[in-house]
């Protein structure tokens, strides 16, 4: 089978702070240092989308690339672009808006959404130095 | 000791994607501005991944001017500053980055013999990318 994957590339600004408030404030701090600041900070996120599937003799797509980049748009850039991650979007009422958490509420989004193609991986770039993958797995 | 060697290489080519076997209206629907008749381009990145152990005399998985010289003769050569549409590999096909990348992963697993072909990666713009490993699964 002919197995393609495509990748498409997105780009988003956020902001967020580390915080459990199960931890003291001593150990908020200890944890997550400059991280915990109350008021938050931002990065420019960037995003990667990755799904397969085997390439249609039709149109030789694995997947129209604008709807991919429609359902992008819709359900995590609208959602988090300029967005106070705590505060506005759901997933980060009860859980901390890591990067690591950022790609599994993005997969969350996206896998029920995409029909053509399987979601494959999640990427997260948190600055240029520092991405997380999520592949869906438990 | 194996190892993975992963080269970059940039042509530029244009494109019309356009599927002859369907109406002109499915074709518009289904390929947007990219089936405007007279075809448009892109740089494409491709990325060619071997693997292979390292050679305890060179130290390499593969030397890189055999890499180079196919890649140059048979690729680039090939494509670069071509019509996709008008080569035999796009004759029926439609010239997708997809099967772009597909087209150029048969050319390596058929000619390139210095080292084990892992996988083909195509950058179609900085913000789309292609790849293609046989239909092997891929971790990275």
């Amino acid at each position: 089978m002919t197995m393609v994957y495509l990748t498409r590339k997105a780009e988003f600004a956020a902001s967020h702070y580390y915080h459990n408030p199960e931890f003291t404030p001593e150990q908020n701090r200890a944890i997550f240092g400059k991280c915990n600041n109350p008021n938050g900070h931002g990065h420019n996120y960037t995003l990667e989308v990755t799904v397969k599937g085997s390439v249609d003799p039709k149109s030789g797509f694995v997947v129209d690339l604008k709807q991919l980049k429609d359902v992008m748009n819709r359900e995590v850039l609208d959602a988090m672009d300029h967005r106070f991650l705590n505060k506005e979007v759901p997933e980060f009422a009860t859980r901390i808006p890591t990067t690591e958490n950022l790609a599994v509420a993005i997969w969350q989004r996206l896998a029920p959404k995409l029909k053509a193609a399987q979601l494959h991986r999640i990427r997260v770039y948190e600055t240029p130095d520092l991405f997380v993958d999520f592949y869906g797995e438990a | 000791m194996k190892a993975y060697l992963t080269r970059r290489y940039l042509f530029s080519a244009s494109h019309r994607l356009h599927s002859s076997a369907m109406p002109d209206e499915w074709n518009r629907e289904t390929y947007g501005k990219c089936n405007n008749p007279h075809g448009h381009g892109h740089n494409y990145q491709l990325e060619v991944t071997v693997s292979g152990p390292v050679d305890s005399k060179t130290g390499m998985v593969c030397n890189l001017v055999d890499l180079d010289g196919f890649v140059h003769n048979e690729i680039v050569e090939r494509f670069g500053h071509q019509n996709l549409n008008m080569l035999p590999e796009f004759a029926t096909e439609v010239p997708t980055t997809e099967n772009l990348c597909v087209a150029i992963y048969e050319i390596l697993r058929r000619g390139f013999r210095h080292a084990h072909l892992e996988k083909v990666r195509m950058e179609e713009t900085m913000m789309n990318s292609f790849a293609y490993a046989g239909g092997a699964e891929l971790r990275d």
